[in-house]
């Protein structure tokens, strides 16, 4: 669905992705890990049109959309989350829902609906008429998952909408983004909370300073010296295998 | 909107609407016609500085447009004023399609495209204060010929209801964008525009159209001030003082609020004339208290009029006065 082909992308001296390549099945929760620093945001905005990349194309459902402008991108299907929470701080819940529900339904009434109906999906049923700026951090990550889904995106590229809750808030959303495939929405996420990509995920990329070292299964991925020493250091891998030997 | 609201524009607009029957001072009617211009300039300043979040400094530039255009349209070609209104209004929005054109697709944001916009309008002040065609300095007069076919009325109170009824349409045009898709792209664009975009709004279109009514509205005011004084130049016309008060009266009434434009005018000139009243013939004493209201406003209300009465009703009401 979605191909990623020699992605590089350059600022100034600074090489932030150097020659990625992937590609995103129909109907997969694939992981996109790495240290930070690692360009991952910076991939992520390549391919939701944010950024244009020095070289390399995007080419989603076979069509090459490298020049594509990021609102034709989200009206053919691709949505995206912030990072750092991008909240319209002015507006209710509803209000803010429904600006990604507008992309699909001209009518007030209907973008209304279907946003109560998204907030409903992510728990966010409660909270409706709150000013969006009143939200906990964990009410924001929800924020951010429903406007991009009330625009009915073919894919989902979740940013770390994990990072910053607890673990219990973290048992209760993994189950939400899981309902979320299983209704037919192709998924990458970048992540750093393990368990949440061990859990989800079937098939994680690395990037390591802005390049691809290693993809698989989550486990196997794990497992790869190259990763553990893209995390902790050169040597890390033989040290830990030593260890676990001794043990 | 809450039907608490609406009944709040109807009752503001009725009694406008009956001051004529009330008073036949000429001074309180012309007071009250000159609020109405500068409240319809200020609605167009509202949609894109106010809901749209992009403050222009330059709205003279629109209300300029208005007048010369109807007025070179009557003078220069013989043409019927209500079609020189008609011309007006289409080169104002036409010029903020133009000026937004120029300064959006170049990214221009906040303080940046508000000094843009200063730029353009005083290149169009020089431009009509120099060109014989325009009159140069001295100006164009219009030649006085009462009658409804040529937008000049006889008798104050009439000239009252017209403007009354294009700052009421003005409302109209604000409270059904502020319930629509595109009403809601303005805000998603002044609150974020990388997350407007990211949710497919097209930010730069959105701007465009937002500029265009904008300039449309504030072109009109234009046209009104010329057919009730019948007379503009290019200090006038294109002059900073009409970017200030179509600003002020938006910011003062309450940003981005459909009522802010016409209670931010009447609370701004009930000041300026109340001041001038008590102060007697001090030169320029409104403009000081406009100066310390402005402060006031931006110290410590920032929603304007309108915010501060939202905080002191109770709270079960107040999410009516959003738009």
């Amino acid at each position: 669905m979605l191909e990623v082909r020699d992605i590089t992308m350059r600022f100034g001296g600074l090489v932030a992705v150097g020659g990625a390549s992937f590609s995103v099945p129909k109907g997969a929760i694939v992981g996109l890990i790495g240290p930070n620093g690692a360009g991952k945001t910076t991939l992520f905005a390549v391919i939701a049109g944010f950024l244009t990349p020095t070289a390399g194309s995007v080419r989603f459902e076979g069509d090459d959309i490298t020049a594509m402008p990021t609102h034709r991108r989200a009206a053919r299907g691709i949505a995206r989350t912030f990072q750092i929470v991008q909240p319209f701080a002015g507006l209710d819940v509803r209000e803010n829902i429904a600006v990604g529900a507008y992309l699909r339904h001209a009518s007030a009434s209907e973008a209304h609906r279907r946003a109560e109906a998204v907030a409903q999906r992510v728990g966010l049923g409660a909270d409706l008429d709150k000013p969006a700026a009143s939200l906990t951090v964990a009410g924001r990550k929800r924020l951010e998952l429903a406007r991009a889904l009330a625009t009915e995106p073919k894919l989902l590229l979740l940013d770390e909408v994990l990072a910053g809750l607890n673990p219990s808030e973290i048992r209760d959303i993994v189950p939400v983004i899981r309902a979320i495939r299983d209704e037919g929405v192709t998924i990458l996420m970048i992540e750093h909370v393990m368990q949440a990509v061990m859990n989800l995920c079937e098939h994680v990329h690395v990037l390591a300073q802005g390049k691809l070292i290693a993809q698989g299964d989550p486990p196997s991925v794990c497992a790869d010296p190259a990763v553990v020493e893209a995390y902790l250091g050169r040597g890390a891998a033989e040290r830990l295998r030593l260890e676990a030997s001794h043990a | 909107m809450t039907r608490h609201t609406a009944l709040w524009i109807a009752l503001l607009l009725a009694a406008i609407a009956v001051a004529p029957l009330l008073t036949a001072s000429n001074a309180a009617l012309n007071f009250i016609v000159f609020v109405l211009i500068i409240a319809l300039a200020a609605q167009g300043w509202n949609l894109l500085g106010g809901v749209a979040g992009q403050s222009s400094f330059g709205h003279a530039a629109f209300f300029g447009t208005g007048a010369y255009v109807s007025a070179l349209l009557q003078l220069r070609f013989g043409v019927n004023a209500w079609a020189g209104l008609a011309a007006g209004i289409a080169m104002g929005a036409l010029v903020g399609w133009v000026i937004g054109f120029l300064s959006f697709r170049a990214g221009l944001r906040g303080s940046y495209f508000a000094l843009v916009t200063l730029a353009f309008a005083e290149v169009l002040r020089i431009l009509a204060n120099a060109m014989g065609f325009t009159g140069g300095a001295a100006g164009l007069l219009l030649k006085l010929d009462l009658g409804f076919a040529n937008l000049q009325f006889s008798s104050r109170a009439q000239f009252l209801w017209l403007a009354l009824g294009f700052v009421a349409l003005g409302l109209i045009i604000s409270l059904r964008i502020a319930a629509t898709r595109f009403g809601a792209q303005l805000v998603a664009v002044r609150e974020n525009e990388d997350a407007a975009k990211a949710l497919g709004v097209d930010v730069l279109s959105v701007k465009l159209r937002a500029i265009a009514i904008s300039g449309a509205m504030t072109a009109a005011a234009g046209v009104l001030y010329l057919q009730y004084f019948l007379y503009i130049d290019a200090q006038i016309a294109y002059g900073v003082w009409i970017s200030v008060e179509a600003l002020l009266a938006a910011m003062v009434g309450g940003r981005g609020l459909v009522l802010g434009p016409i209670i931010g005018a009447f609370t701004l000139h009930g000041l300026g004339e109340a001041t001038k009243a008590f102060a007697g013939r001090v030169p320029g004493i409104d403009l000081m208290v406009y100066g310390g209201v402005l402060v006031l406003v931006v110290a410590f209300a920032p929603g304007g009029v309108l915010g501060l009465l939202a905080k002191l009703r109770p709270k079960s009401r107040r999410s009516g006065e959003t738009a």
